[in-house]
């Protein structure tokens, strides 16, 4: 199979939501896109009108099945495209992009679990165009996602979560690391080991582990998950560095 | 040209602009990029290798690693994922002093790494002093998240070229795509020509 080259596109703002207080997800129609697989990420580059450029790559949120691809920003105050793109943006620009790019992180329906997501903030992004290729595509695989967010306000695309709990086949866990909502009975606290043990699956079924975060929550999700038993060679990650 | 993007200024920070690649940005941080968990080798165990087309396969523990002649060098190095990082500090043995002793016959390399990681460059990017197997960063010993206990230093190109977690480079006859060369990355990832991906 042929890689479609990676060219630079225009797309077109179709929506924008705001997710969380700090996160915004920018749905985009782009005219020639040649689709990709959950998982993958994009680049963007805004131009200044002398000319001046600057790039950055996010994760794409939506499924393969959509026709439009979104992306979700989360702001970085001191950062330059981050704030542009959750602050200036709005309904019917025009934004330069070129992908998808990137073929590790992904998974596809017809690969099966079972599969263990493990996301950190907006980690998430990524974890959901499988979770969302997944609801497309009726698969039953075995999926189990462990989300932490510092708190209820924080957690990207609450209800949609809250609607895929009751697919077959899909066990969502959350942990608030910062604040728990009143009454809450599930985790509240950083990623350990127990936690991972027992969200599941375990080491002797082999899952495919996805592992998207901010550098720190990644090293240690990676750490602990190799500590558990899961063959390194199973876990994917994907880490989010400070980038503006 | 690309066309404007209404609304959008930029905060330009103030740097030398002949020191940052096309669609690079300059951070202070040292962000980290890998496919899978940081791997421990203990340093008992750990060697380096040459090996593939060499007249004189070479290989070296820890400890007559860092007895080799080292060099402390500064260099600017910048990843794929956009962000350039200025006047880096380390500590490493030139790969002039590693290729000396194994008389390479491949013009081909490519770099192996625990926990799999590979990538490939042409032999003539390794050598007259533009490659180093590092194992210090600012002068403390590299920490196993930036590649520790050594990587690959190869900073005139992409930094994933750089390979972290190095155990050794294998000579070869033909080029052949790393990790992330099969993904789509550009084979051969020169930061000045932008060359990111495979069809730039």
């Amino acid at each position: 199979m042929r890689r479609p080259a990676v060219v630079w596109r225009y797309g077109t703002v179709t929506a924008l939501i705001d997710e969380n207080p700090h996160a915004r997800t920018i749905e985009l129609d782009v005219p020639g896109w040649p689709g990709h697989t959950a998982g993958q990420h994009v680049d963007v580059r805004l131009t200044a009108e002398d000319g001046y450029q600057s790039q950055r790559s996010y994760s794409i949120g939506s499924p393969p099945e959509d026709p439009r691809v979104a992306l979700t920003v989360e702001r970085i105050d001191d950062g330059e495209v981050s704030p542009y793109l959750t602050g200036e943006l709005r309904m019917g620009d025009e934004l330069e992009l070129r992908g998808p790019i990137g073929g590790h992180f992904t998974w596809r329906a017809q690969d099966g679990g079972p599969l263990l997501l493990v996301a950190g903030g907006s980690g998430l992004v990524p974890l959901m165009a499988m979770l969302r290729h997944r609801a497309a595509r009726s698969s039953k695989a075995d999926t189990r996602l462990l989300v932490s967010a510092r708190s209820l306000e924080d957690l990207l695309y609450r209800s949609e979560l809250e609607a895929l709990a009751a697919s077959d086949g899909l066990a969502l866990h959350q942990t608030f690391s910062r604040e728990a909502p009143k009454g809450w009975t599930g985790f509240a606290r950083r990623i350990d080991a127990d936690m991972l043990s027992s969200v599941g699956p375990g080491p002797a079924s082999r899952p495919r582990i996805f592992v998207c975060g901010p550098t720190a929550f990644v090293e240690r999700a990676a750490e602990l998950l190799v500590q558990l038993g899961h063959d390194p060679s199973t876990i994917r990650t994907e880490r989010f560095g400070p980038s503006g | 040209m690309a066309r404007v993007t209404r609304g959008f200024h930029g905060r330009r920070p103030q740097v030398d602009p002949d020191r940052v690649p096309p669609g690079q940005y300059v951070t202070r941080d040292f962000p980290v990029l890998s496919a899978g968990p940081t791997p421990h080798t203990p340093l008992d165990k750990w060697t380096f290798a040459i090996r593939g087309a060499v007249e004189k396969p070479a290989s070296w523990s820890w400890e007559e690693f860092v007895e080799l002649p080292s060099e402390v060098f500064t260099v600017d190095i910048h990843c794929v994922t956009k962000w350039s990082k200025l006047d880096t500090s380390w500590t490493g043995v030139s790969l002039d002093t590693l290729l000396g002793q194994a008389e390479p016959t491949g013009k081909f390399v490519l770099a192996f790494c625990d926990g799999g990681y590979t990538t490939n460059l042409p032999l003539a990017d390794l050598i007259g002093g533009q490659a180093w197997i590092a194992y210090e960063y600012d002068g403390q010993p590299l920490e196993p998240e930036h590649g520790g206990p050594a990587r690959l230093l190869v900073p005139h190109l992409y930094f994933w070229k750089s390979a972290k977690w190095v155990r050794g480079i294998e000579l070869r006859d033909h080029d052949e795509p790393g990790f992330w060369e099969g993904y789509g990355y550009h084979n051969y990832g020169d930061p000045w020509r932008e060359q990111r991906y495979w069809s730039d």
